[in-house]
């Protein structure tokens, strides 16, 4: 019970963070931080994979599914609310993810990863070719309302943000807790060694499955996020560099520690957004030597420097 | 703002950005002809911010945001992607940030959003396709059949839809065979050439550019194909400096208005400095795309001198600039343009289709039997669709 607390007391304290960085933090950071914070979410997703040994390249995929959920609603329904969103955009990937979870779980490696890559890769065909819905142009999104409440200006990517602060540190918590649990600690016995965990009991495929179920649902809500303050959504958003994105990010953060993830996705923005204003025609560049930097010297991931000073401290 | 690196690059973004960067230092010293001869725009030097549009319009969104809200920008002037064109607007709005689009050619922006603060410099696609059909017609080309080959997004079904609407009208009787969309980027085009030269149409219609298009040139030409049949393309001026003497004699092209050498054919003040100026700095003659940075500034510059004038001289805020440009009309090197479309935020130009000829003496290719249109001749007027438009047969068309 005491791990239950020191989660419940962390949690608190980084909402607390979070909301009182809202009020202060000026309109382009604000927007910077919905946007980190939101493609974290998937970037986690993938991490809840990695945990079992497993990279997905098709994060894409859960993303595009939850934006799209959003601007078609938007478009075709005339639902704007958030709350109804993101439930619809996690029920999508929780569906679809039921349906090709079971089937992926059982590959490994680079044929999980480009298993999971073609499956992305299709959805972006089919929405490339689908010309009602805007094509390779994509169609736009109309602001969300928040139970009734409707606002605008800085009040919009205020609520939009404090909407993401809540859902982010609720989802940290929760998977914290599902991290140590019987099912999170099999997933690392998984990364260790499979033929093992067989000959315990557990079954590795449902492991996988289950995984990927999460990770599906939690691309979905950061695709909602997204497709909401971007205000567009096209089929880029399944593209393989999209994806790329997020195993970048999962990479840039490794796969102990949870807030990594979310630290790892905001500094690749801020990496992005300077780069791309003082380097403007090197900034990929600046991006892939920032990545090979830290993969060189923390090849666990900036996950390993929180890991290391708790396993110090206790 | 405009692609420095990715697909668009080569032939768009770069090339406008060089034209970019000559005009503002040229108006920065007050090098240029009346009425553009005051210095900057209304006397305040102009300082430009260069981002680059590779990344999607997801990434597009932000760099915007952060242009407006982080580096306070007055203006911001971009686009060749009509993905972003699309996804940007709104936001332009959010934030009460004048924003003007240069180059990309989707018509959806106006004709499905309604917005204050947002201008096109440019006419969308319709006018390219709608202009290369009025050609066939003018020059007597005999069309039984014809086929095109376009990149499977948004721009080439569209591109060929307004030209299969436009021929309908123009001429009923000749019929759409093979419509061809292989995939944007693709870089080898055997198979569409082969069923092409399987087909034997008289028209090959094509909206294909940069180095999709050079690729198919070059692929198409090595098989002769333009000695087969006739090659129209809608786009096609932007990859005759890296193409030169292989782009063969006898293509009809566009360049999405009267830019690059059909503005160079028609001449003036304007141009024939800016030409000579470009030649000089890059090596390279311009085309289309410089052309539209040069209209795009140009209007953004009458704009905030007509809105300084009104303000009693002050910097003018994004209002007053929105205010401004609305309906304005202004002289680029491109022609008279007029913002006449989507409640005085889109603007229509006039266009040119001309036949490429290479010239043995000089060694450089150049442009004959030019044919310029009215802007009010191949532009639809307010308030209705382009492609409606052209499925009526061009009601209230005005062309000399």
């Amino acid at each position: 019970m005491k791990a239950l607390s020191d989660i419940r007391v962390a949690s608190l304290l980084a909402l607390a963070l979070l909301v009182a960085g809202g009020f202060a933090l000026p309109d382009w950071a604000l927007f910077l931080m919905t946007i980190g914070l939101a493609k974290a979410l998937v970037s986690l997703g993938i991490v809840v994979q990695m945990r079992a040994g497993l990279v997905s390249f098709g994060q894409g995929l859960f993303f595009c599914i939850g934006a799209y959920v959003a601007g078609l609603m938007a478009n075709f329904a005339g639902l704007t609310d958030i709350f109804v969103l993101t439930g619809i955009s996690v029920l999508a990937c929780l569906a679809i993810g039921g349906i090709f979870g079971p089937l992926l779980a059982n590959y490994r490696g680079i044929f999980f990863a480009m298993l999971s890559l073609s499956l992305s890769m299709i959805l972006y065909g089919i929405l490339s070719k689908m010309n009602s819905l805007g094509g390779t142009d994509g169609l736009n999104v109309a602001a969300p309302t928040f139970a009734g409440y409707a606002p605008e200006g800085r009040a919009l990517s205020l609520s939009l943000y404090l909407y993401t602060s809540v859902i982010v540190v609720a989802i940290g918590a929760v998977l914290r807790t599902g991290f140590d649990s019987q099912h999170g600690l099999v997933s690392l016995a998984v990364r260790s060694n499979e033929l093992r965990v067989e000959y315990l009991g557990a079954s590795v495929r449902r492991t996988n499955a289950i995984n990927y179920v999460i990770s599906a649902m939690l691309g979905g809500i950061g695709g909602v996020i997204t497709g909401l303050a971007i205000g567009h959504v096209d089929p880029e958003y399944a593209y393989w560099t999209t994806s790329g994105e997020f195993v970048f990010v999962a990479i840039l953060a490794g796969y102990l520690s949870i807030p990594a993830v979310f630290v790892a996705s905001i500094i690749l923005e801020l990496v992005r957004s300077f780069s791309n204003l003082y380097f403007p025609n090197t900034w990929q560049m600046v991006l892939g030597v920032f990545l090979l930097v830290i993969i060189l010297t923390l090849p666990n991931g900036l996950g390993s420097l929180f890991h290391r000073r708790r396993e110090g401290g206790s | 703002m405009t692609f420095l690196s990715g697909g668009a690059a080569e032939s768009f973004g770069v090339p406008a950005w060089n034209g970019g960067k000559l005009m503002i230092d040229m108006l920065n010293k007050g090098e240029l002809p009346a009425p553009y001869d005051q210095k900057g725009f209304g006397g305040m030097m102009i300082e430009a911010i260069e981002i680059d549009e590779a990344g999607g319009a997801t990434k597009q969104v932000q760099e915007f945001r952060n242009l407006v809200q982080r580096e306070k920008v007055d203006a911001v002037l971009g686009y060749v992607s009509s993905g972003d064109c699309l996804a940007v607007p709104p936001v332009a709005e959010e934030l009460k940030a004048f924003l003007v689009l240069y180059d990309c050619g989707t018509p959806r922006v106006f004709e499905e959003g309604s917005y204050n603060y947002v201008f096109r410099t440019a006419a969308h696609a319709a006018m390219d396709n709608i202009s290369l059909a009025k050609y066939m017609t003018s020059r007597g080309i005999k069309v039984g059949t014809f086929a095109g080959v376009n990149q499977d997004y948004a721009w080439g079904h569209d591109s060929w839809a307004d030209f299969v609407a436009s021929m309908g009208v123009l001429m009923p009787d000749a019929k759409a065979t093979t419509s061809l969309f292989p995939k944007i980027f693709a870089g080898q085009y055997g198979t569409e050439i082969s069923a092409v030269m399987r087909e034997k149409p008289d028209l090959l219609h094509s909206s294909l550019w940069g180095g999709d298009l050079q690729a198919f040139m070059l692929q198409a030409s090595a098989r002769g194909i333009h000695k087969r049949m006739q090659i129209a393309l809608a786009a096609g001026d932007h990859v005759i400096p890296q193409l030169g003497q292989k782009m063969p004699d006898g293509i009809i092209l566009g360049a999405r208005g009267m830019n690059g050498l059909a503005a160079h054919a028609k001449g003036g003040e304007l141009v024939d400095l800016l030409w000579d100026r470009y030649k000089a700095e890059y090596g390279v003659f311009p085309v289309q795309a410089p052309f539209r940075m040069w209209q795009g500034l140009l209007g953004v510059k009458a704009a905030v001198e007509k809105a300084m004038k009104a303000n009693g001289g002050k910097k003018p805020t994004a209002e007053q600039m929105a205010a401004a440009m609305k309906g304005l009309t202004w002289e680029a090197p491109s022609g008279t343009i007029t913002m006449a479309l989507g409640n005085g935020h889109q603007a229509i130009q006039p266009n040119a289709i001309g036949t490429t000829k290479w010239d043995e003496a000089a060694g450089e290719m150049t442009l004959v039997d030019v044919e310029y249109y009215d802007a009010e001749c191949v532009n639809p007027p307010n308030g209705i669709k382009a492609v409606d438009w052209i499925k009526a047969g061009f009601p209230g068309a005005k062309c000399n």
